[in-house]
């Protein structure tokens, strides 16, 4: 949802909610504020983190990484990219654009853009919190794992 | 006070090993806490929403409902209902995890739970646009068609391959999240 539709939808709401119940609008937004300063901490770290990643490993270094034909090693390369860095989508698939028109393969691109959005290696830390230790690699694995069938397929289908 | 402390000291850490960098090489520190103060920012302005319905959520839609729609025997209709919420979701992943506490405390199932995690992930509407106009019709279109079962199965997986017990501590654990720490 854009960012401006969300906050529209939540003041509707939260109107509608006011005009039902002044005491239980209280309540949800002391609940709210709650669960947000309880992963506050967290989400500090991984910003901190993504930042100085992101100031390491600019799309210069990245197009260096995985560009050209670099095969499955790219694309290994290219998912161990994917995995690290969290980058929002509308950098990440202007940046993938360019990489493709600078001669990276589909495969590679696919493995980065598959990975970047479901494994997070630098929010661990945030899902070892809500979803203990086992679960939260085992969900990164399995996405890591699944991210090559992606990038295969795409690799065949728009390669 | 000393609670805050021991709450923040990873962020402490962090934050010092930032400052250190920056010493070491100042050009990266530098880029490193402007991106940094950029993305806060960002989490400022998109994050807040998120919070507010998730509070709504919390105190005015009954657990049974949440059960009923997308408890463990809803079948068909939890999962696509999981994958909708998550779709039409808007934020970076780390912000789905509180949302799927509150699910967790509304009796949400497991693997809807995580079908709403990899949907949240992967298949976010304006996102998958935004990628339809980028990486053109084959890549984003293939992307969907392969991410959509991808992620059923791997939610699927993840249901059976973690023991009753675990999923039930999971469970206890989002029960304590709402509130305070």
């Amino acid at each position: 949802m854009d960012p401006y539709i969300l906050y529209g939808v939540t003041l509707v709401l939260l109107w509608v909610s006011f005009m039902k119940d002044k005491n239980k609008t209280k309540m949800s937004l002391k609940k709210g504020w709650k669960s947000f300063e309880n992963i506050l901490p967290e989400f500090l770290v991984v910003i901190l983190f993504v930042g100085t990643l992101l100031a390491v490993l600019d799309p210069a270094m990245i197009s260096k990484l995985i560009g050209g034909d670099s095969g499955w090693i790219g694309v290994i390369l290219a998912s161990l990219v994917g995995s690290i860095t969290l980058i929002p989508g509308f950098v990440a698939f202007p940046t993938a654009a360019l990489l493709l028109q600078a001669g990276a393969g589909y495969m590679q691109i696919a493995a980065f853009i598959s990975t970047l959005m479901m494994v997070g290696v630098v929010t661990m830390p945030v899902e070892i919190k809500y979803f203990g230790k086992k679960m939260t690699l085992m969900r990164n694995l399995m996405a890591f794992i699944f991210s090559f069938f992606v990038a295969y397929v795409i690799g065949k289908v728009a390669g | 006070m000393i609670d805050v402390i021991k709450r923040y000291r990873g962020f402490l850490v962090v934050l010092a090993c930032v400052g250190l960098l920056t010493i070491i090489n100042r050009g990266i520190g530098i880029k490193a806490i402007s991106i940094s103060a950029r993305s806060f920012v960002e989490m400022l302005f998109i994050i807040p929403p998120i919070f507010v319905l998730l509070g709504l959520l919390d105190v005015w839609v009954p657990r049974e409902s949440m059960v009923k729609y997308m408890g463990e025997g809803s079948g068909l209709r939890g999962v696509l209902l999981s994958l909708f919420i998550g779709s039409a979701a808007a934020g970076p992943l780390y912000a789905a995890f509180p949302v799927s506490a509150v699910f967790m405390k509304k009796g949400v199932g497991f693997s809807n739970i995580m079908i709403f995690i990899g949907a949240w992930s992967t298949t976010k509407i304006p996102m998958v646009l935004f990628e339809f106009e980028s990486l053109g019709k084959a890549f984003a279109l293939t992307r969907l068609i392969v991410d959509v079962p991808g992620i059923i199965i791997i939610a699927l997986l993840l249901n059976k391959l973690g023991s009753r017990e675990e999923i039930k501590e999971i469970y206890q654990n989002a029960e304590k999240m709402g509130s305070n720490p």
